[in-house]
């Protein structure tokens, strides 16, 4: 008995999440339907969160396989896992006082929240074809719901749609991607398939190349990479911005965490086939992003353009196909992470007469009233242009070295005119802050956004002293996907 | 050609037969019964490979629940279909034009390569022949595949919460059934016995609206 829990042990975060939030959703559904109510179901997800990542921590070390392979639990997994929950954690604090002014909070707001982790948490941990695929629609359903969420607003019932029928067509194109696949080693786990990858010639067995472009394309839809990025300004601008603060950060790891995985893992013998395909969607995605997001006046189109350039630098990493690669990833989306949860934080601030605003023309004059926000609005949007010595440029480093040292040369010089032309609009928002004339103040900032502003915006600012065991940390995770 | 051939080509041709009508018919009623006629050739060829749960599976999911939803939907929803057909029309030359170049580099890359002769890796292991269907897959759902089995129950379990988010709304000032008040009626609580004078009219005892 015992040792069958042991067994098991790797498992645990996930069981506390699903549990949690089970038993979250009783006590929301026979509990009174008030929006505080709501709000204390929230702040009890939160602990359950916390409870796992704890558990994610001591529970177990080293790498174990459960289910046949079909659940993976290294060091890798654990780091990816610790950046999703966090995500989840930040995006759930800023919806509840915002919620609660439009009346809109309700206890399936976390309770939803808490499955879309536990699908995250599947996806980094999957081993298997069909574990991703669970994993990615446990995910992705409760993200179509939370793009609805404010039901009576046309633009998020249309961003839940727009974003429900293109994930349904990219997990049909996945799912063909995975039968191809299926079909070529005659087992749906990673490693087997890399066995018998390994064995072809890859540029003659077309059903191998045709399941790899399908499933890599399938997971490029989710992590909307450029050219599969075309619902991700629509779905950012119609959401409400908490969800959209979710939507930029949690699943956004847990996708990439999926790719490097499936990459690394199931396709070692074929890696220059998949280079391929990564270091186009890696340029295409790094350029787009940056020369789409110039002419945004909506801030959240604007983030939406630059989260797509974001994912392009962190496929820089993984397109160099090595342990420093990796590690580049790693430390390129926990930086990210960080910096857009600030980001978003600080749009949740901006507010007027009880009014969300979304214009960056708002931002006019804001470090005339209210200096601490724009200081701490700026010094991210500095990080995001990638400005040394803040968080935002080693971020870039990483990933960049990693492309040198694997001779990508190409790929590491469009990756630096992206960053140059990314600079002009994080730089013009600092303009239009500190430069313009100002406008009536925002309300004042509440205390969930600004502790996330401070936090996020300390991090970048100071993050370079304790950067050193980071790297290392985020190395270590890369070498058990690499060996 | 053995029967089981034969067989074989008649339900396919009927359901790829079947499946372009769902899409070129005018009456949307006609397309979902020509979809539900796709979903028995289909369960008819499973029978044919000897996976008799399955078809039965879905016969009853996919004709029972999931064509009969659809039917409802096309009948329920006010979609102007001709409106949609025009703008169909309209892109139509376009669409093909593209599906027709993407058919093209499909043969040209899929025709010209030959289909690997041996399917490298393993092939999945034969089922044990005196179980049937359903053992076979029980005996792998609970063990083998629980992880995953318990996976897919929390995605519907999702799923039926998103639905009830999006759509139940609790209106204020709507009558609602009360079906403790009405098992507790008794005669007393229910029947009033008034004596009429003739020629008086009755008062009314209780209001209008009909609350009681």
């Amino acid at each position: 008995m015992s040792e069958s829990f042991v067994t098991y042990a790797p498992m645990l975060p996930e069981f506390i999440i699903i549990l949690g939030a089970i038993v979250l959703l009783m006590y929301g559904v026979f509990g009174s339907e008030t929006q505080t109510e709501a709000v204390n179901v929230g702040w009890l997800s939160i602990i359950v969160l916390i409870t796992a990542t704890v558990a994610l921590l001591w529970a177990v070390d080293g790498s174990q396989s459960l289910f046949l392979g079909a659940f993976k639990n290294d060091s890798f997994a654990r780091f990816m896992k610790i950046l999703a929950i966090a995500g989840s954690i930040c995006a759930l604090m800023l919806a509840f006082d915002d919620f609660s002014d439009h009346g809109i909070m309700k206890f399936e707001y976390p309770v939803l929240v808490m499955f879309a982790t536990a699908g995250m948490m599947v996806m980094i941990s999957a081993g298997d074809l069909i574990a991703l695929y669970i994993g990615l629609e446990l995910q992705s359903l409760a993200l179509y719901v939370m793009a609805a969420y404010r039901r009576d607003s046309v633009r998020s019932s249309e961003a839940g749609l727009k974003y429900f029928v293109l994930g349904a067509l990219s997990s049909g194109i996945l799912l063909y991607g995975a039968s191809l696949l299926y079909g070529f080693a005659g087992s749906t786990d990673f490693q087997v398939i890399a066995n018998a990858a390994k064995g072809t010639d890859a540029s003659v067995n077309l059903w191998l190349i045709f399941g790899l472009v399908f499933l890599m394309v399938g997971i490029s839809f989710k992590i909307s990479a450029v050219p599969f990025h075309m619902w991700t300004p629509d779905v950012y601008e119609g959401s409400a911005t908490p969800v959209t603060a979710f939507f930029a950060t949690a699943p956004k790891v847990a996708a990439i965490a999926l790719l490097v995985r499936v990459s690394m893992s199931a396709f070692p013998g074929i890696a220059p086939q998949w280079q391929q395909i990564i270091t186009f969607i890696a340029i295409a995605s790094m350029l787009f992003g940056a020369f789409a997001a110039i002419g945004q006046t909506n801030i959240k189109r604007l983030m939406a353009y630059s989260s797509i350039s974001n994912v392009g630098f962190a496929l820089v990493g993984l397109a160099a196909n090595t342990a420093e690669g990796v590690q580049g990833v790693l430390i390129y989306m926990s930086i990210y992470v960080v910096m857009t949860l600030g980001v978003f934080a600080s749009i949740v601030c901006m507010r007027r007469d009880g009014q969300s605003l979304e214009d960056i023309h708002e931002l006019s004059g804001l470090a005339k009233n209210n200096l601490p926000l724009a200081f701490g609005l700026m010094i991210l949007m500095f990080s995001l242009a990638g400005i040394p010595p803040l968080v935002g440029f080693f971020a870039k480093y990483h990933v960049l070295l990693a492309a040198v040292q694997a001779e990508l040369y190409g790929l590491a010089i469009f990756g630096v005119l992206a960053s140059v032309i990314g600079a002009y609009y994080y730089l013009r928002i600092i303009k239009i802050m500190f430069f313009d004339d100002s406008r009536d103040p925002f309300q004042p900032v509440r205390f969930n956004p600004g502790v996330i502003i401070l936090t996020s915006a300390l991090l970048m600012l100071v993050g370079v002293t304790i950067l050193g065991p980071f790297v290392d940390a985020a190395l270590i995770a890369a070498r058990t996907l690499t060996l | 050609m053995g029967l089981t051939e034969f067989f074989f080509y008649l339900f396919a041709s009927v359901a790829v037969l079947s499946a372009s009508m769902v899409i070129v018919a005018r009456n949307p009623v006609h397309a979902v019964l020509f979809l539900i006629l796709t979903f028995f050739n289909a369960a008819a060829l499973f029978v044919l490979l000897g996976a008799e749960f399955l078809a039965m599976l879905l016969v009853i999911v996919y004709v029972g629940a999931v064509a009969v939803l659809f039917l409802f939907v096309v009948m329920m929803l006010d979609i102007d279909f001709s409106e949609l057909r025009a703008g169909f029309i309209k892109s139509a030359p376009l669409g093909a034009s593209i599906g027709t170049l993407v058919l093209v580099e499909l043969i040209l890359v899929v025709g010209l390569s030959q289909f690997p002769s041996n399917i490298v890796g393993q092939p999945a292991a034969a089922i044990d022949i005196n179980l049937t269907n359903t053992e076979a897959i029980g005996r792998v759902l609970y063990t083998k595949y629980l992880f995953i089995f318990q996976g897919a129950g929390l995605i519907l379990l999702v799923s039926m919460i998103g639905a009830i988010v999006l759509t139940l709304h609790h209106k204020t000032g709507v009558k609602r059934q009360i079906i403790s008040a009405q098992v507790a009626r008794v005669p007393e609580s229910a029947i009033e016995v008034v004596s009429l004078v003739p020629g008086q009219s009755i008062i009314p005892s209780r209001d209008e609206d009909g609350t009681a």
